[in-house]
C-alpha cells in the first residue's frame, strides 16, 4: 500500500532532518515541499547548544529513538534549509 | 476519531493470521504484559501507507526465523486509542511512533524499530532488522 496522498513531494509521510544555516535544526514528519517553503508535521527543533547538545549529538539521539512532538506543524524556509535527509538514513 | 473498521480489518488480519493476539482494550494490554517471563513481541500497527505497508509484511517474514518470540500482540493506533496509549505507557520513555515494534525479553524492553526506521524500506529490510534482534536478543532465552 503506497501513501494515500501523491500530489505530494516524494518526501511527504517521511521523517526528515531539517539543518539549516542558523542554529536551528528540525525532525519531522514531511507534509510537503516547495519552492518556498517545507512543511513539517508532528516536528521539533532543536537548537545548537540546547540542553547542552550539539545539533549532531541531537540528530544522532534522534535517530536513535524518534522526537517527542512539540509543534503540530511547522514551516521551515527553503531558502534557510542547507540539508534536507530522512532520518533512517542517520 | 478512530478509523473505520473496514478500512483498518484488513491490516489487522495481515498480523492475526499470523498469531498476532489483537489488544483492544487497556484491559487487554495489561494482561498481555503481566506475562514477564519469557519472549513477546508487541507490534503498533498503522494505516500509514509510507511506513506499515512494509511493517507488515517485514514482520511476517522475520516470524519465519527459527528464534523467534514466543508471544506476539498487536495494538491499532488511530483505532483502538485507549489499547495504544495503555501499550506506549510499556516503553513511555520512548516518543510515540507508529508503526512500530516492541521487543521484549522477561518483561524488559531490549529492542525497538520506531517509524522513521521503517519508512523508505522494504520489508524484506525490515524483517533483517528484526531477524537480527532475534538472534541476538532472544538467542539465550531459546536455548
Amino acid at each position: 500500500m503506497g501513501t494515500f496522498h501523491q500530489n505530494k513531494h516524494v518526501l511527504h509521510g517521511t521523517t526528515i532532518v531539517v539543518d539549516t544555516n542558523g542554529p536551528e535544526v528540525y525532525v519531522g514528519r514531511c507534509d510537503d515541499i516547495d519552492d518556498d517553503e517545507i512543511i513539517l508535521l508532528d516536528a521539533d527543533v532543536h537548537r545548537d547548544g540546547e540542553d547542552g547538545k550539539s545539533k549532531q549529538q541531537y540528530i544522532d539521539r534522534a535517530a536513535q529513538v524518534g522526537v517527542w512532538k512539540r509543534f503540530d506543524r511547522i514551516a521551515v524556509r527553503r531558502s534557510a534549509a542547507t540539508l534536507i535527509r530522512p532520518l533512517g538514513d542517520y | 476519531m478512530p478509523y473505520s473498521p473496514l478500512l483498518v480489518r484488513p491490516m489487522k488480519e495481515e498480523l492475526t493470521a499470523v498469531g498476532f493476539e489483537e489488544l483492544l482494550t487497556p484491559e487487554d494490554v495489561d494482561t498481555f504484559m503481566a506475562q514477564k517471563s519469557g519472549t513477546a513481541l508487541l507490534v503498533i500497527n498503522s494505516v500509514c501507507g509510507c511506513a506499515a505497508g512494509s511493517a507488515r509484511p517485514g514482520v511476517r517474514l522475520a516470524l519465519q526465523n527459527e528464534i523467534k518470540p514466543e508471544r506476539l500482540a498487536t495494538v491499532f493506533a488511530g483505532q483502538e486509542l485507549k489499547a495504544t496509549a495503555r501499550a506506549r505507557g510499556y516503553f513511555s520513555e520512548l516518543p510515540p511512533s507508529s508503526p512500530s515494534m516492541a521487543l521484549f525479553k522477561n518483561g524488559e524492553l531490549v529492542y525497538f524499530i520506531p517509524r522513521h526506521r521503517i519508512e523508505g524500506r522494504s520489508p524484506q529490510e525490515v524483517a533483517a532488522d528484526l531477524t537480527a534482534a532475534f538472534e541476538r536478543e532472544l538467542a539465550s532465552a531459546a536455548s
